[in-house]
């Protein structure tokens, strides 16, 4: 079996399996929270992971998908799920025209465009109280699933609803990421991250395919922020805040950046920990900040990853 | 025969030092070109302009009749020039394979949607690359490690795998900058062997290279650089009687040779 | 006439804190090619830790000079304990473990201080000077003054003194430095130290006017790199110019557009300098090697 199949067959188990496990229906909603998360944290495997470029601003996308669905349903008349795809295609349009000048950036530079970005959209999201509800938030619309499967005669709790469309659409997006990853494009990204220079001399079209990681993990993080939007029914301005963006990246190196699997290792993680450990709550930038640090330092290739080299000893390959 | 590439009075500046003034020859198709010079002469400097990376302060070059100075690299691999690095330039975290494949792109290349979605012309276009990058793997001797990441292979290895990598583009020129520099006096042979093969199959070659003994089998024609500016070119047999160049670089070179020896 | 006297004046203020950040930031990559962005929780720790030494009943002089060595040890220990560990790491890497040091320092003054505002009062009254029709707060010029001395100071170390001149040597070349028989262990110790301390400077300065508290650090490390950026990263001159050109643009700003969007300056600009000049307005253009 090819690793791609391997990977997405692990994924579903887990998926299917999980709730066997669950002492209450409150780890339904845990686990479509980490779903959600894991989602925008793929869209970053493929910038950061692939492409090896930085985005310290992604939960500004996450805010235009949540946001698209808060105000569209109520300005433009649109269904929720229509108003999904409208984020993300403002998410990917945004994402486009702002991609082309600061990606030929590097390094710092880089983070710090993107975080200047991401600011700027969150500031735009509490500033314009009149229309986004300003700090306080907002509420969002039913996205009607529920209501439509009932009249189906099919009874299904909130919690279990979210935790299964949210698997759904994880699983998804880990399908097309893996799909990318051997692909020309994928093949292409990966050869930037390794030497641009080369890259370039070999006919790859470098500024072009960083923009296209751009604007996928772009999509990635705005169709999270959508589902959050969605399942919480209220949003504030803190989904595209600097702390979101920091916890996606975080989320992504914790369990390992270059592997889809990883960083959805890294998702449950760091979402789970501080909903299980209310405890933890007090100090849970410290332990984030800890967190960030130390895998950085012993376990540069994240959790997952050096796990693996360990089980596999060190022949590595 | 009319000339494959010519450089024109190629030049470059760092900080009101010119590095390169006024280079000009011409390599023909099939033909072997070695440019040879004392460290620091500008010859790195020299390729890093005719391949896109460095803009030229002044000159031209020509690719086929047409100019190419200062065009994107990108677009350079298009028209067919290619080339190795002297400082390797490998993508580390990649199978020897993948690095290879990545030499296909321009061939492969579809929309970043089909490749996400894994649709047959997608798949299709990764196997073919995979196939022709497997037979030029097995052309440099390194078939047996197409699946290992090229971060844990010798250095020997990564220069070869780099030649096999240029080759994927299909050139028409290819450059090489110090294909040898490194390797073994049995690694230096089969270097030698594949760059007189890859000429054999018609490409032109514009080689950089210290090892002089090599320089003086192989080539056609040798362009001398030292100090930036070129001070001789010809024949080798005709250039290594050059006053001017033996002193300038074969006694240098000699006193490196003797160097090299020692450590 | 009056209104951009004004806005001028409080502009040039904010900038001189800017200029301490961005001048912190330039020494520590001068130093070892990081950009901390911890920076801005030195300023923070800065105001907290005098605010809560002068609430524990010590004179303010004796609280500033507590809050900045405490401040000084944090920034030693940073590079202690997370930066030299990851020495060679790639800057992604750097960037994250910056980032991580900032929210552990923010968590931490969150349990150790508290998650309240705190100021204290100005050091000559709280008075407002008159001038031309703007007013001034004294503590305004007690910044303004405290950077210039402190730029003033820092030239002279570098410039005068055999430390100063192997911190140079050593950004310009670490090998070479090594090589001359410079510690440059501990000249990184002294660079993360000394960023540190002109940050809790900054903070020391500043908090009568602008207040503090434990999360304010992120947002002032961001307006600071702009600044940095702005002058171009790694030149202590630009640091200054990026600083005050910041503050005065962002006063501006605030008073004749929108003081909500005033923070969006320093991101457009940053956004626009690096799109447009990636070197900054006072830096060199570097070549990569092949």
């Amino acid at each position: 079996m090819k690793p791609k199949h391997l990977s997405l067959l692990i994924l579903t188990l887990l998926v299917v399996a999980a709730p066997f496990f669950f002492p209450s229906g409150f780890y339904y909603r845990i686990g479509a929270l980490i779903f959600i998360n894991a989602i925008a944290v793929t869209g970053l495997v493929i910038l950061i992971g692939y492409a090896g470029q930085i985005s310290l601003g992604h939960a500004g996308f996450a805010g235009i998908g949540a946001y698209a669905c808060a105000l569209a349903p109520e300005h433009l008349g649109l269904p929720p799920v229509a108003a999904i795809l409208l984020g993300a295609a403002l998410s990917a349009a945004l994402a486009w025209l702002v991609g082309r000048p600061i990606l030929r950036l590097h390094g710092y530079y880089l983070g710090v465009a993107t975080l200047g970005l991401g600011i700027l959209i969150s500031m735009v999201l509490s500033n314009e109280a009149q229309w986004t509800g300003g700090p306080d938030g907002i509420a969002v619309p039913d996205l009607g699933l529920r209501g439509l499967l009932r009249d189906l005669g099919w009874r299904v709790g909130a919690g279990e609803l979210w935790y299964g469309l949210a698997g759904l659409v994880m699983i998804l997006g880990a399908w097309l990421a893996l799909n990318l990853f051997d692909s020309p494009t994928g093949r292409a990204l990966r050869a930037l991250h390794g030497s641009e220079v080369a890259a370039r001399t070999m006919g790859i079209d470098v500024a072009r395919h960083k923009l296209h990681a751009f604007v996928v993990s772009a999509v990635y993080a705005s169709v999270s922020g959508s589902l959050l939007a969605l399942m919480n029914r209220l949003i504030t301005p803190d989904v595209a805040g600097f702390m979101h963006s920091v916890q996606m990246v975080t989320m992504a190196v914790l369990g390992g950046v270059g592997s889809v699997l990883g960083a959805i290792f890294g998702a449950t993680i760091l979402t789970a920990l501080p909903q299980l450990l209310t405890v933890f709550h007090q100090y849970e930038h410290m332990v984030l900040g800890l967190v960030m640090i130390l895998v950085m330092i012993f376990l540069p290739d994240g959790l997952l990853p050096s796990l693996m080299k360990r089980l596999r000893g060190r022949d590595g390959e | 025969m009319s000339a494959l590439l010519e450089i024109d009075g190629l030049g470059i500046a760092f900080g009101g030092i010119k590095a390169v003034d006024d280079v000009s020859f011409a390599v023909r198709e099939g033909e072997i070109v070695s440019v040879i010079g004392p460290n620091g002469a500008g010859k790195t400097t020299l390729f890093n302009m005719i391949s896109g990376l460095y803009r030229p302060s002044q000159g031209k070059v020509r690719l086929k009749g047409s100019d190419i100075t200062a065009l994107e690299p990108h677009l350079l691999a298009r028209r067919g020039l290619s080339r190795t690095f002297q400082n390797l330039q490998v993508f580390g975290e990649m199978t020897l394979l993948e690095n290879v494949m990545v030499g296909h792109h321009l061939r492969e290349k579809g929309g970043v949607l089909s490749d996400l979605l894994g649709l047959p012309a997608s798949r299709r276009k990764t196997r073919a690359s995979a196939d022709s990058a497997l037979a030029l793997l097995a052309r440099v001797g390194l078939e047996k490690a197409a699946y290992r990441a090229a971060r844990t292979m010798s250095y020997g290895a990564l220069k070869r795998l780099e030649i096999a990598r240029a080759l994927a583009l299909d050139p028409k020129i290819l450059l090489l900058d110090e294909p040898a520099a490194g390797c073994n006096a049995v690694e230096t042979e089969e270097i030698d062997r594949l760059i007189a093969e890859i000429a054999r199959a018609g490409v032109a070659i514009l080689l950089v290279e210290h090892d002089m003994k090599l320089v003086m089998k192989i080539s056609a024609h040798l362009v001398v650089l030292d100090h930036g500016r070129k001070i001789a070119e010809g024949a080798p047999t005709q250039v290594a009687r050059d006053p001017q160049v033996i002193a300038a670089y074969l006694g240098q070179h000699g006193q490196e040779q003797v160097l090299h020896a020692e450590g | 006439m009056a209104d951009l006297l004004q806005f001028l004046m409080s502009g040039l203020t904010v900038g001189a804190v800017y200029a301490l950040l961005a001048l912190g930031f330039t020494i520590i990559f001068n130093a070892s090619g990081v950009v901390n962005f911890a920076q801005g929780e030195f300023v923070m720790l800065g105001g907290m830790g005098t605010a809560f030494a002068i609430a524990a009943g010590l004179p303010v002089p004796l609280a500033a000079l507590l809050a900045i060595l405490g401040t000084a040890a944090v920034g030693v220990a940073l590079n202690r304990l997370a930066i030299a560990p990851a020495r060679g790491a790639p800057v992604v890497s750097l960037i994250i473990i910056t980032i991580g040091a900032a929210i552990f320092l923010q968590g931490a003054a969150g349990l150790i201080f508290d998650k309240q505002i705190h100021r204290y009062p100005g050091f000559s009254g709280e008075a407002p000077l008159r001038l031309a029709g703007a007013t001034l707060l004294p503590q305004s010029l007690w910044v303004m003054a405290g950077a210039a001395l402190t730029f003033a100071a820092l030239w002279l170390f570098f410039t005068r003194t055999l430390t100063g001149k192997a911190v140079l040597a050593t950004a310009n070349n670490p090998l070479a430095a090594s090589l001359v028989g410079i510690n440059t262990k501990a000249i990184m110790a002294l660079s993360f130290g000394l960023s540190a301390a002109i940050g809790a400077v900054a903070g020391v300065l500043v908090t009568p006017i602008t207040m503090t508290a434990y999360n304010t650090g992120v947002a002032l490390a961001l307006s600071g790199f702009a600044a940095a950026m702005l002058g171009g990263l790694g030149n202590p001159l630009g640091a200054l110019a990026g600083g005050l050109l910041l503050g005065v643009l962002e006063a501006m700003t605030a008073g004749y557009v929108s003081s909500e969007y005033k923070d969006a300056v320093s991101f457009i600009l940053i956004i626009l300098v690096l799109a447009l000049m990636p070197q900054g307005l006072l830096g060199r253009k570097s070549t990569d090697r092949v």
